[in-house]
């Protein structure tokens, strides 16, 4: 059986606030299979965004391994980690995180340009903006934007340099239902038409159901 | 795309960017004026000295500085001593008395002058007539709004205006070497002398040899004269412009680490976003530091700009005292000046982005 895309053992974050050591993370185990699109539940102060953010090499691990297409992540350095994060993970947050002073197109050129890579996607990309919905909207700033395409224009960039994992912090958490919807089709789309890994944190079961998979958290720990 | 994420930054608190332009182009502007006023002083009295058509000319044994405003320390009878020289075709001997620094009422006898010269480029009046005329240049008048006729109150004298004359020539103000002499109780007194020779291609052996007869004078010939008016010749007048090169730099460095400073803190969730992208922390630099460039590069052209403005109002309102020009030779060194200040002033800001935690600034509302 091959090695799974992402492969957690014994992950564990401590942070300290003050001279408190506090446990994030206390022995998380994990593994998902490339093209797999993965919801992870719980409450909050479960570890979910701690998972995300030590996956997605926002932050470096206290203890325990995470491989990303076989290479051990919780020992690179900070250079390493920001490599990590140009070429094999793309984000989408729930604030949506577009730089304002920049047109959508511009948003999702300067993800390129990071990544050192030809400002302008390559002409398959087009698909995938009809697929998000915001060809006719690349020339307009974020605040010219509903909170909807905004989502999806992050979508784009998050994806523009093929990244081997999608990492989604509550997408739909600032968008309405129907915004909510066409976000997580969209999101299902992708996965199934271009295999795209996405790991999805929400609070929310219905958004949760577009996932193949669930999984929860508690108390820094995989519950199920 | 660096420079257009820098351009869209500046065009987002247009406010902020202006207000650092302009705060910028402040010092641009004063190190620009007082290098014109510098230059514009001394390549003035260069250009007047050289429109005496002398050869050689004939300091005190007190003088030290190019800029002559000391009192009449040489005899007169120095004059008729440098004609019996060989090869001397005749000598000017005048006298200064600085009147509103660093304008110099020089007193002359006008034919032999006029002589040595080929005169004064009269544009109204002409030749002095009574002891009391003064003759003025184009810049004093249009300085003090002269006529011909008009009085003025010089040295607690009243002089009557006799002419007005081209600027170029030895002075801006000449009276009677006499009348100067009396007033100044030097009589039979002159400050230097002007030395025409027989043939300008031998000035420097006549030079040689006046020194020799002369010994204890500051002797030169004019193109030594004329080649000491230089910033490096006048005491303190080169410290005093790194002086205010210094200020410049240090407002300027003040300015972009305080305006850079208050951008990274405004930008913080977005300095999260282009890490979270991948931006590296020598991306998050050099942001900022191409961003304060761009400031000091346009508070330097907006300070070339407004030194402009103050070179219109000086000619307006000062033509005579202060012959400011616009040297185009420190534009670069401006503009040196005020990058450095700007990237100097932007590092401390742009360590703190590229250092910032992409977690913590992700967060920041």
């Amino acid at each position: 059986m091959s090695e799974p895309l992402i492969q957690v053992r014994g992950l564990r974050k401590i942070y300290r606030v003050g001279k408190v050591d506090v446990a994030a993370l206390r022995g998380v185990d994990l593994d998902v299979p490339g093209g797999e699109f993965l919801a992870i539940v719980g409450p909050s102060g479960s570890g979910k965004s701690t998972l995300f953010h030590i996956i997605g090499g926002l932050a470096p691990a206290t203890g325990g391994s995470v491989r990303i297409g076989g290479q051990d992540i919780s020992t690179l350095t900070d250079a390493g980690r920001t490599s990590l994060r140009r070429n094999k993970v793309g984000f989408v947050f729930q604030k949506f995180n577009l730089l304002p002073n920049l047109t959508a197109a511009d948003n999702i050129a300067i993800a390129r340009y990071i990544a050192g890579r030809d400002q302008k996607p390559e002409p398959e990309f087009e698909e995938v903006l009809k697929l998000l919905g915001i060809s006719d909207r690349l020339h307009h700033k974020p605040a010219a934007l509903s909170g909807g395409e905004q989502q999806r224009v992050a979508i784009a960039r998050a994806i523009v340099n093929h990244p081997s994992i999608l990492l989604a912090d509550e997408p739909t958490g600032n968008l309405d239902t129907e915004n909510s919807k066409a976000v997580l089709e969209v999101m299902r789309d992708l996965n199934q038409r271009l295999g795209q890994t996405i790991l999805m944190i929400t609070h929310n079961p219905e958004a949760a159901a577009f996932g193949h998979r669930t999984v929860r958290m508690r108390d820094g720990r995989m519950v199920e | 795309m660096t420079v257009k994420l820098v351009l869209e930054n500046l065009k987002h608190k247009p406010v902020r960017s202006l207000l650092s332009v302009l705060l910028i182009a402040v010092p641009v502007t004063l190190i620009l004026c007082l290098v014109g006023l510098s230059y514009g002083m001394l390549e003035d009295s260069q250009n007047r000295a050289r429109g005496v058509g002398a050869d050689i000319i004939v300091r005190g044994s007190n003088a030290s500085s190019v800029l002559n405003f000391s009192g009449a320390a040489m005899s007169q009878a120095l004059v008729a001593f440098l004609e019996k020289q060989p090869h001397v075709k005749m000598a000017l001997g005048v006298i200064n008395h600085p009147v509103d620094l660093p304008l110099i009422l020089t007193g002359l006898d006008l034919d032999r002058f006029n002589r040595m010269s080929g005169g004064f480029g009269y544009v109204a009046g002409g030749p002095f007539r009574s002891p009391d005329d003064i003759i003025v240049d184009e810049p004093y008048a249009a300085q003090k709004k002269l006529h011909v006729g008009d009085r003025i109150s010089l040295i607690n004298h009243t002089w009557r205006v006799c002419a007005i004359v081209k600027p170029g020539k030895l002075t801006r103000l000449a009276v009677s070497l006499k009348v100067l002499q009396d007033l100044d109780s030097a009589t039979g007194k002159i400050s230097q002398v002007y030395v025409q020779i027989d043939n300008p291609a031998d000035v420097n052996a006549v030079a040689q040899q006046l020194r020799e007869a002369l010994p204890g004078y500051p002797i030169n010939t004019m193109a030594e004269w004329t080649a000491m008016f230089n910033v490096n010749n006048i005491q303190g007048l080169r410290e005093f412009i790194y002086v205010i090169m210094g200020i410049g730099v240090v407002i300027g460095f003040a300015v972009v680490c305080l305006s850079m400073y208050m951008a990274v803190f405004q930008r913080t969730r977005e300095i999260g976003i282009l890490k979270s992208l991948g931006g590296s922390k020598s991306f998050i630099l050099r942001i900022i530091l191409i961003e304060a460039l761009a400031l000091g590069f346009g508070g330097t052209i907006l300070g070339i700009g407004m030194s402009y403005g103050a070179y219109w109002l000086i000619r307006t309102l000062v033509p005579a005292s202060i012959p400011m020009i616009i040297v185009h030779s420190w534009w670069p060194k401006a503009l040196l000046i005020t990058l450095l200040g700007a990237g100097f002033g932007a590092l401390y800001p742009g360590l703190s982005a590229a250092r910032q935690d992409p977690i913590e600034a992700l967060a920041y509302e």
